[in-house]
């Protein structure tokens, strides 16, 4: 195209954008939020604070329950493990919903669906920051619970990795159906980002056995990956034996609500293309 | 003047009962710059949305450099911009943060000398390494010039551009645009309050009032065909008596 100076256009040359998936565009997202973490000081520690807070509090009921319970008694370090682990899916889950918040809380969506980037990339790097996330907030809790209490979750040994992939995964699922609300009713709605996760954590069985719960919650239970993901912790502290039956059904119980929680965040996308929201949202 | 590089056709938005876009008509062609005008409320920015891809039309064809924007709007998103004062970039990022997202984003290769060099061009190198939130309204809109302008876009929609910006400020914004636009032969389609600004830029008008558009032309044709003096009291004819004027100079 010839301008009317006269000049020939263009200097910058823009990769043309149709390609399917660009891992340059999910980079980009990437670095949109670690430039957030990395110029405030508050964020990294808001990161590591409360499986910190969580974990010592539990390590000092886990010391009284050693002298007090037989249960705790036969695996000192249990419930630690098992609030390490739960923070996990929390931090998982929040690791998605609080950067898709960022975007909410500075009207910036818009600029970013103006741009090349598909809804689909931004749920990828959303992903992504979650796992570095929740990686920097729980793993100083972990090395902490060795230094006071002489208990290393890393003694799982390579379930450990398994429990918490699955977890991590479980909570990007919950993180894009809470970011598809947010993205559908607005910031009315962002209180589900703190709060949704604890819906699932009375039938997740954390702390006690999924027998425990009354037989029609048990069936709930079995349908969620983190009740396999504690059940297998329990199994492998008590008789020294990794399930892995439990793991497969946690992860294919996994693979479906991930693509059930990206389907539904695609959904809310689209309704918010359709009845505008992408220009109003805002503070 | 290239062929029509913006083709809309029929395009309607309804939101419920609310007609927002009333099928409206229209084409801007290559190296054009056009301008959409209407009171608060009257459509230009739901229209720009819909060009954009941000909304879908409810009715109606929309194409953006021979593309439906419905269906295939990723095809030519690399190839045009916007900037808004309503929508932000975020606040708490540095002014090179921002931009060297936004760059990669739109792919640009070299993404640090692109920056630098629109810094430079719009006079914000000073505080490239400040947080976004920290400065005033005139420099954050400078920046969110830089950012529509990183892709070199063939095709810049801009809704008021100048708003909140004080009058130096603002006449040097259209400067450049005009300037940037002559260099590279890109087309802006703008929505404005500003009649001055409209009358200083654009060369075809397009006044919306209540979803549809109402009348066309340059603006000299549009002051002529209204028998007034300025652009403005064409506005102020057209949104204060309800159309009626215009039906009368149309014959409609």
């Amino acid at each position: 195209m010839t301008g009317p100076g006269g000049e020939r256009r263009r200097t910058p040359s823009p990769a043309p954008a149709r390609e399917f998936i660009s891992f340059r565009r999910i980079g980009a997202m990437v670095l949109r939020y670690v430039y957030l973490l990395r110029g405030s000081w508050p964020r990294i520690l808001e990161l590591a604070y409360w499986p910190t807070v969580q974990m010592i509090l539990w390590g000092f009921i886990s010391q009284f329950f050693l002298t007090h319970s037989s249960w705790v008694a036969q695996a000192a370090g249990v419930l630690i493990a098992a609030v390490l682990l739960w923070d996990v899916l929390f931090r998982g889950q929040l690791g998605v919903s609080i950067p898709f918040l960022e975007e909410m809380w500075s009207r910036n969506l818009a600029n970013l669906f103006i741009s090349p980037l598909r809804p689909y990339e931004l749920i990828v790097a959303l992903l992504g920051m979650s796992f570095i996330r929740t990686f920097v907030g729980v793993v100083p809790a972990a090395f902490l619970a060795i230094a006071l209490y002489h208990y290393s979750v890393f003694d799982l040994g390579l379930p450990l990795l398994s429990f918490f992939i699955n977890l991590l995964v479980m909570g990007w699922a919950i993180g894009l159906v809470v970011s598809a609300l947010i993205l559908r009713y607005g910031l009315g709605a962002e209180s589900l980002a703190w709060i949704a996760i604890f819906a699932v954590a009375p039938v997740s069985a954390i702390y006690y056995p999924v027998a425990v719960l009354p037989e029609w919650l048990q069936a709930v239970a079995w349908a969620l990956p983190s009740a396999y993901v504690f059940e297998g912790m329990r199994a492998v502290m008590f008789e020294g034996v990794f399930r892995t039956d439990y793991l497969l059904k946690a992860v294919l119980l996994n693979i479906f609500y991930l693509g059930l929680g990206s389907a539904i965040f695609l959904y809310a996308f689209r309704v918010a293309r359709r009845e505008g929201l992408l220009l109003k949202m805002g503070e | 003047m290239d062929a029509a590089v913006i083709r809309v056709e029929g395009l309607t938005k309804r939101y419920g009962d609310v007609v927002a876009v009333d099928a409206i008509d229209f084409e801007v062609k290559g190296g054009a710059t056009a301008a959409l005008l209407g009171a608060n409320g009257a459509g230009k920015t739901t229209t720009l949305a819909m060009i954009l891809g941000l909304l879908l039309p409810t009715a109606g064809a929309l194409s953006v450099l021979g593309q439906d924007m419905v269906r295939h709007r990723y095809r030519v998103l690399s190839r045009m911009n916007f900037s808004s004062p309503y929508i932000d970039l975020p606040r708490r990022l540095t002014v090179a943060e921002n931009l060297t997202v936004y760059a990669r984003l739109y792919g640009i290769g070299r993404t640090r000398p692109r920056v630098r060099q629109l810094c430079e061009e719009l006079a914000i190198t000073d505080f490239m390494d400040r947080a976004l939130g920290t400065l005033s309204a005139g420099q954050r809109s400078r920046v969110a010039l830089a950012k529509a302008l990183l892709n070199e876009p063939e095709i810049l929609l801009l809704d008021e551009p100048t708003a909140s910006l004080d009058p130096d400020v603002a006449d040097w914004v259209r400067q450049y645009l005009l300037g940037y636009q002559a260099r590279t032969g890109a087309t802006i389609l703008l929505a404005s309050h500003n009649m001055a600004e409209v009358e200083r830029m654009c060369t075809d008008v397009m006044i919306m009032r209540r979803g549809a558009i109402v009348d066309r032309g340059t603006p000299a044709e549009l002051v002529q065909r209204h028998g007034r003096e300025t652009l403005e009291e064409v506005f102020l004819d057209i949104v204060r008596h309800d159309g009626e004027g215009v039906r009368a100079v149309l014959g409609r």
